[in-house]
């Protein structure tokens, strides 16, 4: 049947352009992180440069999508992966959106002494690039246990925001002069803890994808 | 190792329209032969009350069969036999002092070619009304026809009309005349043979819709090649596969997750 051969190439092809949203939206993070940790001002630019990318892909995706539910209308399970990755691909691009907000903060924390609580937050960062690597993995490999897994795992990056809000809470109040850089450190926490959320989301529509499953808002 | 959650399908929005009708149609056992070649193998459905079934599956699957089963269409084939109980309203239509007529009064039929007889609009419609003696009056009559007219949105298309020949009508109008010719005889079920594959895509919007319409006051089986008109206008959906009814489901179940593998294949266009 040479119409379902080329739907499958279609599919084969929108599957590749999300994991390409996906590698630059952990890409963003990833070297957010690191012009933050490292000090590196020139790999925050570059964050920021990139991110007309994320957003062209992201258009890309959302044509194709459109054109395949136009002109193939896709059932079953083919309909369930053009709607979770339709849904998925605007995740990925706030993703990088994320990570240019931290590339900014980068920038300006660069010019500053550092603060101590610098380490907790790249714990989470670490968390969350996890996270964001792992449901690409569960999207791509259909897979809605490792999904279901990946979900609890965002417990943890909250944990950790919850002590990293305490610390620079109090670095405020014991040194005040620092309240500005610490502000803009809670900033950065607070973009990857909802980070953390929207993996959940990504493995929400992966369980969708793979099990025709709703489990969003069902704690 | 963390504890996962295994998610429940039952968490699902149900779409499915008015599932919880009764049965009007009770199928159990079927087996349909044409001579030797049986055709249906033990075919068990239950045909929900003013709901809309869908009937899918390739050419030969026995979709178009089944559906002559349930009016005794078949019956005129000579050399086909019938096994097992069809019931409607709880009576088996296969009994021996089942009376084949009432039975077609009750169960109307469209089939895929439109077949106007060569008479007027109105002599069409007032056919089985006339022959059944179900009007005692003229204007009794009139009144009929034109509750059928109406009911398929035809009337207004044909009122000043009437005593021309129904061959002059388009495709699509010709199929709605039949429908109406079905409804003026107030059946309680319909059954659609691929009503709409010979339509254009305004003519076959026009019947959909007045499926969709008609379903509020009348139980309805339709035979589709059309896997986008099925999902259009059907609550229920049923796959047939080589003579066996292999999946019964909501249409929006059917259409986004179905149980068996070899549905999803056939709905995803991969059967084969």
């Amino acid at each position: 049947m040479d119409q379902h051969r080329h739907l499958d190439d279609e599919l084969s092809s929108l599957r590749d352009r999300l994991l390409l949203l996906g590698g630059e939206a952990e890409r963003a993070l990833d070297r957010a992180m690191y012009a933050l940790t490292e000090r590196d001002s020139e790999a925050a630019k570059e964050v920021l440069a990139r991110d007309d990318e994320v957003d062209r892909l992201e258009v890309e995706i959302d044509r194709q999508c459109i054109d395949i539910i136009a002109l193939r209308q896709p059932a079953a399970r083919d309909l369930r992966f053009v709607i979770a990755v339709v849904k998925i691909a605007p995740v990925l691009e706030r993703i990088a959106d994320h990570a240019c907000n931290i590339a900014r903060a980068a920038i300006d924390l660069n010019n500053e002494p550092q603060l101590r609580s610098t380490i907790d937050v790249q714990r989470m960062a670490e968390h969350a690039s996890g996270m964001l690597h792992a449901s690409l993995d569960a999207f791509a490999s259909n897979d809605a246990d490792l999904a279901q897994q990946i979900i609890q795992r965002d417990q943890e990056i909250n944990e950790i925001y919850n002590l990293v809000f305490r610390e620079l809470i109090e670095s405020m109040v014991i040194e005040p002069g620092a309240a500005q850089r610490a502000a803009r450190l809670l900033f950065v926490a607070k973009h990857l803890e909802r980070i953390g959320d929207y993996v959940t989301d990504i493995c929400e529509l992966t369980v969708y994808m793979a099990l025709a499953a709703f489990i969003k808002h069902t704690k | 190792m963390v504890e996962v959650a295994k998610p429940t399908v039952s968490n699902q929005p149900d779409l499915s329209g008015p599932a919880v009708q009764p049965s009007k149609i009770s199928v159990r056992d079927l087996n349909f032969y044409y001579g030797s070649y049986q055709a249906l193998h033990s075919i068990s459905i239950e045909i929900k009350e003013r709901v809309v079934t869908a009937f899918i599956g390739p050419s030969g699957c026995g979709k178009s069969t089944f559906l002559r089963t349930l009016n005794r269409m078949n019956d005129v084939i000579l050399g086909t036999r019938a096994e097992g109980k069809v019931f409607i309203d709880n009576e088996d239509i296969y009994a021996p002092e089942t009376d084949v007529v009432d039975l077609r009064r009750k169960v109307g039929m469209v089939f895929q070619k439109s077949n106007p007889f060569p008479k007027s609009i109105f002599d069409n419609v007032a056919y089985g009304l006339r022959i059944n003696r179900m009007t005692s009056s003229k204007s009794e009559l009139e009144e009929s026809v034109e509750r059928a007219l109406r009911n398929t949105a035809l009337w207004d298309e044909v009122k000043d009309r009437l005593k021309t020949s129904a061959l002059g009508l388009s495709g699509g109008q010709q199929q709605r005349l039949c429908i109406a010719r079905a409804l003026a005889i107030q059946p309680e079920v319909i059954l659609m043979d691929e009503p709409a594959s010979a339509l254009d895509p305004t003519a076959t919007a026009k019947i959909e819709e007045l499926i969709r319409v008609l379903r509020q006051q009348y139980t309805i089986v339709i035979v589709t090649h059309n896997m986008q008109q099925a999902a259009r206008v059907s609550d229920t959906t049923a796959f047939f596969l080589l003579g066996k009814l292999i999946e019964v489901n909501s249409t929006s179940k059917m259409f986004t997750a179905p149980e068996t593998k070899i549905t999803e294949d056939y709905i995803t266009g991969r059967f084969g």
